[in-house]
């Protein structure tokens, strides 16, 4: 008799589709702030929208890159994933987020920016992280000669439930009272997890490319894990440009400084594959997971060269605390991360479920709305951003509403390519939604 | 001899827990003389904007929301002080919803802006680039 095993990848695919559409809407009507100063405030206001849209988001990426480790362990161990602490694991986020997003809209906050849930509503989400980093160990131990995406894998694990730990030390007075060792903390927290998220996606996205191009030896050469661990060492140390302007001890600010300026060989090195790529690109274009990964890569440029500038002390003067730092979140939590869970999320259900033709079309269409739309919306953050810097700087500066209202057009066009980002990113979602819930075509073997 | 990842990855894992520690061990010597009774007080004020998840629109050293002004320095700000920053909280802005704070949390709520405003500045005005290309402060 079959043993019918549930697929885990394509439960939290699911999941973290739900949870991205609700980051689209309270994304879109918490900007409405921007061009409609108060709206709702007294109702539902930018004050829970806010942590509503960033939630929803950061679950969006954590659940997809659960889901994409999952898809991984179905293929390396078929059958041998741990059904009943998968499903506890999925269960303890589901009560997350429903406790988190009704605490939200009962304006019980009480935590971090980003994080802003009251702090007991960690705890499922660190009992979940910890059931899967055990069934992630558990099947691993039995493989040998890990494949670089492995260790990728293990290290965003690890340094996930690590980094969210860390995040909660301010409940202990010691680390409170300290207002600054309180705030580099934070913000050294904020670094290192979204480099924890980056190595598992990272790993898929490198898995994927194995999978797709049967090329198995590019995961094991010594050029890959030198880049991993670059990588790995950057996501340790590299934080240091979020508090160059906090009275820290200037060790911590110089060392940021010296690390970050190591990921220029990782810029570089895009530069040399270029041709490269671009050669195996033309194969594969066809592949709409591979698209994906494609249009992933092309943003991991244009973030990482962004991001290099912004490490740089002297230009961060101009950049820190304006929408510049937004643009860099948003290029990267969309551009790079939400186009790896999409291809792994394709990967997973086109096996069973090959498009007609006709959805490709579509398919087509909102793939390419929603990169000419998170252009332009990243680049109306940038230019926002860029005139707020130049403000901060100015000897005798007018009051911040009269500079935000100068900002207007630009807050204009980032609503505008928002909406047609959200539609677009919606489309994709309800392509997938659709190959989830479509029969699977038997094939006669 | 055989390359063996896991090594560097200890490597790596170990270095970074011993610059956490240190971090966690050492505060920094800008606290400008706050006193332990002013350091607890300003903490319980941070649990206070927390709570209303100030955060969210404005920011502490330029980290933060985006929606209003960065709060450092405005407990010293020309115009601004105690009663201009309970008047703002308590009426409220265009922007800004007015929040029913009692008496106990708006105290608790400057005290942190007070205590704050001690360590140093956010006006990026008030740093000067280095040679090498960092920043550093003029202070206050």
């Amino acid at each position: 008799m079959e043993n019918k095993q549930t697929n885990f990848a394509k439960l939290f695919f699911s999941t973290a589709m739900v949870v991205l559409f609700g980051a689209i809407i309270y994304g879109i009507w918490a900007a409405i702030s921007y061009i409609y100063p108060g709206f709702l405030k007294t109702q539902l206001g930018f004050i829970a929208l806010r942590p509503m849209h960033a939630s929803a988001a950061l679950f969006w990426i954590l659940l997809g890159a659960t889901a994409a480790v999952y898809e991984g362990l179905n293929y390396l161990f078929p059958n041998q994933i741990n059904q009943k602490i998968a499903w506890t694991q999925w269960a303890l986020w589901v009560i997350a987020i429903v406790g988190i997003f009704t605490s939200y809209f009962l304006g019980q906050f009480g935590g971090r920016e980003y994080w802003e849930f009251n702090p007991y509503w960690a705890l499922p989400i660190a009992l979940a992280w910890l059931l899967f980093m055990f069934q992630f160990f558990s099947l691993i131990r039995k493989k040998r000669n890990w494949p670089v995406y492995m260790y990728m894998w293990m290290t965003g694990i690890i340094f996930f439930l690590f980094t969210f730990a860390e995040g909660y030390l301010w409940l202990f007075p010691y680390f409170r009272k300290e207002l600054i060792t309180d705030l580099t903390i934070q913000w050294k927290v904020n670094g290192s997890m979204v480099g924890s998220w980056n190595q598992i996606l990272y790993g898929s996205s490198f898995y994927l490319m194995d999978r797709i191009t049967g090329n198995e030896k590019v995961g094991q050469s010594k050029l890959a894990f030198a880049m991993y661990f670059l990588g790995f060492f950057n996501l340790c140390f590299n934080w240091g440009h979020h508090v160059y302007t906090l009275p820290t001890e200037p060790y911590i600010r110089y060392f940021g400084y010296v690390v970050s300026m190591t990921e220029w060989i990782i810029f570089i090195k895009i530069i040399y594959d270029w041709k490269a790529d671009w050669q195996q690109a033309t194969i594969h274009l066809y592949n709409i997971p591979y698209r994906f990964i494609m249009a992933a890569n092309a943003w991991v440029f244009l973030n990482l060269f962004l991001a290099l500038f912004m490490s740089i002390p002297a230009i961060n003067l101009y950049t820190h605390g304006t929408h510049v730092t937004v643009a860099h979140s948003m290029g990267t939590t969309i551009g790079i991360n939400t186009m790896i869970i999409f291809a792994m999320a394709f990967f997973a259900y086109e096996k069973n479920n090959p498009r007609d033709l006709k959805e490709k079309i579509w398919l087509r269409r909102f793939f390419w709305t929603m990169q000419i739309s998170l252009l332009v919306f990243w680049l109306s953050l940038i230019s926002a951003g860029i005139q707020k810097g130049f403000w901060q700087l100015e000897a005798n500066k007018n009051a911040f509403g009269d500079m935000m209202l100068n900002l207007k057009p630009w807050f204009i066009l980032f609503f505008i390519s928002g909406i047609t980002l959200g539609i677009s990113i919606s489309g994709v979602l309800f392509q997938l939604l659709k190959a989830q819930f479509a029969k699977p075509i038997k094939t006669s073997n | 001899m055989q390359f063996k990842p896991i090594y560097f990855f200890i490597l790596i894992c170990t270095g970074f827990l011993v610059y956490s520690f240190s971090i966690y061990m050492y505060p920094p010597t800008s606290m400008n003389g706050l006193t332990n009774d002013e350091m607890t007080n300003a903490a319980e004020g941070k649990m206070v904007f927390q709570k209303y998840n100030c955060q969210s629109c404005h920011q502490i050293y330029n980290l933060g929301g985006y929606l209003g002004p960065d709060l450092t320095n405005c407990y010293s700000q020309e115009g601004k002080g105690e009663l201009y920053i309970k008047a703002m909280v308590q009426s409220g802005t265009n922007q800004m919803p007015a929040f029913r704070l009692s008496e106990i949390e708006i105290n608790a709520l400057l005290q942190f802006f007070k205590a704050i405003d001690k360590t140093g500045s956010s006006d990026l005005r008030k740093f000067h680039i280095e040679p090498n290309g960092m920043i550093e402060s003029n202070g206050k």
